[in-house]
């Protein structure tokens, strides 16, 4: 199979990627295109150019201070999952990268694309809204910072404009963070997957965020679960009826010949009882 | 319009003229003559079309020959050197590593940077690492088998 026939530019930068995007009609951006090559090969999308961003310096690489991560655009999967200052600073974001494809997609698919993608199967999403990601993007309007939960609005849809691309991604750093995922056996797509945030404040959970992939159209934050867990200590009991709340969030669950939506609800549910102890473990 | 892409092949200079939609795994089986890279699910899930762009193991199915455009990339062809086999292939070879063979390059080269990572990888580790390869024989004990004992030699 090969894609129907398209121009290609390199961009050299940022502002020129902004610029081509506005003037070539129909061009979208290609960074890994582990996404967008298989789409056009299956000829679901037929963009007539294509602007590669994935040369641009200073889009990809992971740096942390106190406060949390910053992680470049054009970060790979396999780069945020090996990251020791990922894995120290928000544990869950390392699992939620190590859980993507497998090692050839992880070398190749990007955190920026990913997010702009925003397919209902991928991992970052759920992940990106537990743990409070803030994602920033270039346009004709200038730079702009997006909260995770302005980011993502339907199924393969997100509140970037035609023209915007995005740069970077920070995250707070979070101890108590963990993702937990069902993989479609042949996909490797998540069925579900779970990402949460727990931060404890003498013994009682302070903050505590669970987000879910895979179930619905596009990844949600259970905000039921979070409220059940809040103010009190994370104990196996408390967990178990926090997560049981999770299916309040998953309405519109979707299913298919390999997983009903009544199943995908009960997964979720599993997977959140075991992110969340995980997470509260970890938040300690 | 076309475009030119410099790239290294098994370690020889290419300079080749390609319409952008051409895939790296059509460069080197139609228009280099390097055909071990197989053309298996071309979905991106079974491997079989697996090469090295970097060092990095990466399904040349799903990557534009643009996007090599400079980059060094190995096949199943460079990867014996001058005094024979891979220590992977010839771990292939005394493990009866391989059934119809179809899948064995992508497996090769996924297993080298399986190795490269970690050269003592435990059996589970080996597994999970070739969620990306697929062997429609089933043969997976032995390739399992083939590349624990490749890592067990080079780190011995």
């Amino acid at each position: 199979m090969y894609p129907s026939r398209f121009d290609y530019h390199r961009a050299a930068s940022i502002e020129e990627a902004v610029q081509l995007l506005g003037s070539v009609e129909g061009a979208k951006l290609v960074s890994g295109g582990h996404s967008l090559i298989p789409a056009m090969k299956l000829r679901v999308a037929q963009p007539t150019a294509l602007v590669d961003i994935g040369r641009i310096e200073g889009l990809s690489g992971i740096s942390s201070d106190e406060d949390g991560l910053a992680i470049g655009a054009l970060t790979t999967h396999a780069e945020v999952a090996a990251s020791a200052a990922v894995k120290s600073a928000c544990p869950g974001l390392a699992e939620a990268a190590a859980a993507i494809g497998d090692i050839q997609v992880r070398n190749r698919g990007t955190i920026g694309g990913s997010l702009a993608h925003n397919d209902p199967g991928a991992d970052y999403p759920g992940a990106m809204l537990a743990f409070g990601a803030e994602i920033t993007a270039v346009g004709s309007n200038g730079e702009r910072t997006i909260a995770a939960s302005d980011l993502f609005v339907d199924m393969f849809t997100t509140c970037l404009d035609e023209t915007e691309v995005i740069t970077g991604v920070r995250i707070p750093a979070a101890r108590g963070t963990a993702y937990l995922k069902h993989r479609h056996p042949a996909s490797s797509y998540a069925v579900v997957g779970v990402a949460a945030r727990v931060a404890t404040e003498g013994g009682d959970v302070s903050e505590c965020a669970v987000g879910v992939n895979g179930v619905t159209g596009c990844a949600v934050l259970a905000g039921p679960v979070s409220e059940s867990l809040c103010g009190r200590p994370a104990n196996q009991d408390r967990i178990r009826t926090a997560a049981g709340r999770v299916g309040e969030s998953l309405d519109g669950a979707v299913g298919d010949l390999y997983a009903s939506a009544e199943f995908r609800v009960h997964l979720a549910e599993v997977h959140a009882r075991r992110a969340l102890a995980a997470a509260a473990s970890r938040a300690g | 319009m076309n475009h030119r892409v410099c790239l290294k092949v098994n370690g020889e200079a290419r300079d080749v003229e390609v319409e952008p939609r051409l895939l790296l795994c059509h460069l080197l089986r139609d228009e280099l003559g390097l055909t071990g890279a197989n053309i298996g699910c071309d979905t991106s899930q079974c491997g079989s079309c697996t090469v090295l762009m970097d060092g990095k193991a990466v399904k040349s199915c799903t990557l534009l020959a643009v996007q090599a455009d400079g980059c060094d990339v190995t096949t199943i062809e460079g990867l014996a050197g001058e005094n024979g086999l891979h220590p992977i292939q010839q771990a292939f070879w005394d493990n009866h590593g391989l059934q119809c063979g179809f899948c064995t390059p992508g497996m090769i080269l996924t297993a080298v940077e399986i190795l490269d990572r970690n050269p003592c990888a435990s059996d589970a580790e080996v597994r999970h690492g070739l969620e990306g390869n697929l062997c429609r024989c089933t043969g997976y004990e032995n390739i399992v088998k083939s590349i624990v004992a490749a890592g067990a030699r080079e780190s011995a």
